[in-house]
């Protein structure tokens, strides 16, 4: 049986809240005065946990018990939504910052590819940032001597090697500090979303190396990502992260219908108080569905917005309007549905209207839904940014490859057509 | 699987082992051994980058201090007419001005190392004390340029016919060196745990630095001191040193074992306090900065 390279025992990291700086010391004085006749720490909060939404209390539990084990040769997914500690977690194992409980252990180098390029300067040349950004990660001067002819080929950048790093473009930065870094070869490789970075011939060599690395399964690679096909088809096995707390550890598989069935939870009205309109019909309670109730919605899956409707006047549905308008987080307009763009075979009066989108064509973020209703040409509910939803990454082209979430929110079929 | 457990948790051959902040802090020094390559590193980095970009290049390591004796000449010995023990007043001030600037650049660069350096230790871990050691090696190399400096003007006014001459105590010029640059790293290490939290301190050291540089045997010598104020620049640890130097390439000034022996002592217990906070502080400064 390998062994266990990393073992993490009953690891917290608690935060302080709200704004550090101010009143730190009279709290450092009268935490200092409690020690003194004998008493607990007076800021420290017992049981709290990171839940963003709770206001109150100056301290959060960012972690709080977590305990697993890898062992030699895993590749380890870590999902989970923002917020929910994935990021804190890195943070105590590349030693950034300590925990407030519990310990780590370890077996061989822990290396992270959180790390691309730290501390390279601008007025050394690219040979010298080697060096440095080398010895900075941990290497010495032999080490990096005997890699080096192989990191300058695998960032692609020999012929400026001795051109200052200020002269060179942001993705040859980026090549560079991830070639370094690649040939540090630790036993326990951290990989943060790297790979949203970089040109597409780039990635391509990353995840090579990546593939490479683990697949002499000698290295043990933490893979942190919201990428969930990438976690399906790279990890052997994946926990999931939910407000601090370790909920789910076995196959990637598992764990993703678990994080996206409790991601489905926290959706939430954020209240129609704002609302326009003569009232004659209007917008009770919405339901939000993926591929099936009580699924969030993904990228490339099914999708349905639901509305049921009180309708005291028994307003017949021909004579009702309904528009959708749906906007990105930044407030962009993505998509405008309305049911008199479709024909209507139902004449009674509605109590509950549907859109049903097949595949939904949004990538993965949160969006906004304003509804508005007219009966008769005259406004009657109109809500603006009335709930939100989450739509989580997922598959939309069935190749594996999503959308890089900086380029677009909106995808449409296509097909690519060679003339050879 | 659970009788595994139990056993590999007794197992000690864990190469890394992350406990809880709050526990017993280390001096760590062999780790920061390991790390040498990159000391040498950061040094070669903050001299290659020092002139870069700049018209006169490494001549602004002359400039600086030429300029400050000459305002200090104007003032202090034209105006003020202090005395300088027979000694021609440049040459006097840049005596103690060039070791003086070796401490207060250390102490003050020393002094940003968690500011200055947040976005490499929020992403990477290696021991943060090579930094400090590496300004501390840089600046060391600075004071040593600035030497020649020192050493022209001198060589000047020896053939001019004033009458200084070297003491055999210049032998423990290394003494010296490494006292006043122990000085300088504790002083800093200290200074750069607690700005980590009250930014306030930051605005101070420059006064701070200013302040106690008037109360060193700088631009005027010990023996003009007396009663209460001798007494406070004797509490100085800089003063031993500073007038044993002054002796040592002048002839004048005082030269005292105990307090040579003193300013040793001091320097000691403020690097080993200051390793103790600066460790102890780098553990959670990514919290709290």
């Amino acid at each position: 049986m390998p062994e266990t390279v990393l073992d993490i025992e009953d690891v917290g990291k608690q935060y302080r809240l709200g704004e550090i700086g101010t009143g730190t010391l009279s709290h450092d004085l009268k935490r200092w005065w409690s020690k003194v006749r004998g008493k607990g720490d007076p800021f420290a909060r017992v049981g709290e946990e990171n839940a963003r939404e709770v206001a109150g209390g100056d301290f959060v539990w960012a972690l709080r018990d977590i305990s697993f084990r890898v062992k030699r040769g895993e590749v380890l997914g870590i999902i989970g939504k923002n917020g929910a500690g994935k990021s804190t977690l890195l943070k105590l194992l590349s030693r950034v910052t300590r925990p407030s409980s519990g310990t780590v252990k370890a077996r061989g180098r822990i290396a992270s590819l959180l790390e691309v390029g730290t501390g390279m300067h601008p007025e050394l040349t690219g040979r010298e940032n080697i060096f440095l950004n080398g010895a900075i990660l941990g290497m010495t001067r032999p080490e990096i001597e005997a890699k080096f002819d192989e990191i300058v080929a695998f960032s692609g950048c020999a012929k400026y090697v001795d051109t200052p790093v200020k002269r060179y473009s942001s993705g040859m930065k980026v090549r560079l500090g991830f070639a370094v870094a690649a040939f540090l070869e630790p036993e326990i490789l951290i990989v943060d979303e790297v790979l949203a970075v970089g040109d597409a011939e780039f990635q391509r060599k990353a995840v090579g190396k990546m593939k490479d690395v683990t697949s002499e399964g000698r290295r043990t690679v933490l893979f942190v990502s919201h990428n969930m096909a990438a976690v399906s088809s790279l990890c052997t096995r994946a926990v999931v992260l939910s407000n601090g707390r370790l909920t789910f550890d076995g196959s990637p598989d598992d764990a993703i219908a678990h994080y996206l069935s409790a991601s489905a939870e926290d959706f939430r009205h954020e209240g129609f108080t704002d609302r326009k309109g003569t009232g004659h019909v209007k917008v009770e309670d919405v339901g939000i569905a993926g591929a099936a109730p009580g699924i969030p919605p993904q990228t490339g899956s099914p999708f349905s917005l639901r509305f049921t409707l009180s309708n005291p006047m028994n307003i017949p549905a021909p004579d009702i309007r309904f528009d959708l308008r749906i906007d990105d987080a930044a407030g962009q307009r993505v998509a405008w549905l309305s049911n008199t763009l479709s024909e209507n075979t139902v004449p009674q009066p509605a109590r509950e209207i549907a859109f049903e989108v097949e595949k939904l064509g949004l990538n993965a973020g949160k969006y906004y839904v304003t509804f508005y209703l007219e009966v008769r040409n005259e406004v009657s509910d109109w809500v603006h940014n009335a709930f939100s939803f989450e739509v989580s990454e997922g598959d939309y082209y069935g190749t594996g490859k999503p959308v890089p979430l900086n380029q677009s929110n909106i995808l449409i079929d296509f097909k690519v057509a060679y003339d050879v | 699987m659970k009788e595994n457990s139990a056993s590999e948790a007794a197992d000690e051959s864990w190469d890394l082992v992350i406990e809880s902040s709050g526990r017993k802090t280390y001096l760590n020094l062999g780790e920061v051994f390991r790390f040498k390559d990159l000391l040498f590193l950061f040094v070669k980095r903050d001299f290659v980058t020092f002139y870069k970009q700049t018209v006169l290049g490494p001549l602004w390591f002359f400039i600086q201090p030429l300029l400050k004796v000459t305002i200090y000449y104007v003032i202090f010995a034209r105006i003020a007419d202090i005395s300088t023990d027979e000694v021609p007043p440049i040459l006097f001030y840049l005596t103690g001005l060039t070791f003086w600037e070796y401490f207060a650049s250390c102490w003050k660069k020393i002094s940003e190392t968690f500011l200055e350096n947040q976005h490499i230790f929020g992403k990477v871990y290696f021991p943060r004390l090579v930094v400090p050691l590496s300004v501390m090696i840089s600046n060391g190399i600075k004071l040593g340029i600035q030497f020649l400096l020192f050493a022209a003007f001198w060589a000047y006014y020896r053939y001019a016919g004033f009458d200084i001459t070297l003491q055999p105590e210049l032998l423990l010029l290394p003494a010296y060196i490494l006292i006043i640059a122990l000085l300088g790293l504790g002083s800093g290490l200290i200074v750069t745990s607690l700005t980590t939290k009250y930014r306030d301190l930051k605005f101070l050291l420059e006064t701070v630095i200013q302040l106690l540089m008037y109360l060193s045997p700088i631009l005027y010598p010990l023996s003009l001191a007396e009663g209460v104020f001798r007494k406070i620049l004797l509490a100085n640890p800089m003063t031993a040193v500073l007038e044993a130097i002054k002796y040592s390439f002048l002839g004048t000034g005082v030269f005292s074992w105990t307090y040579l022996a003193y300013s040793l002592g001091f320097s000691v217990v403020l690097v080993l306090t200051g390793i103790l906070i600066f460790n102890k502080t780098e553990r959670n400064f990514i919290d709290t900065v």
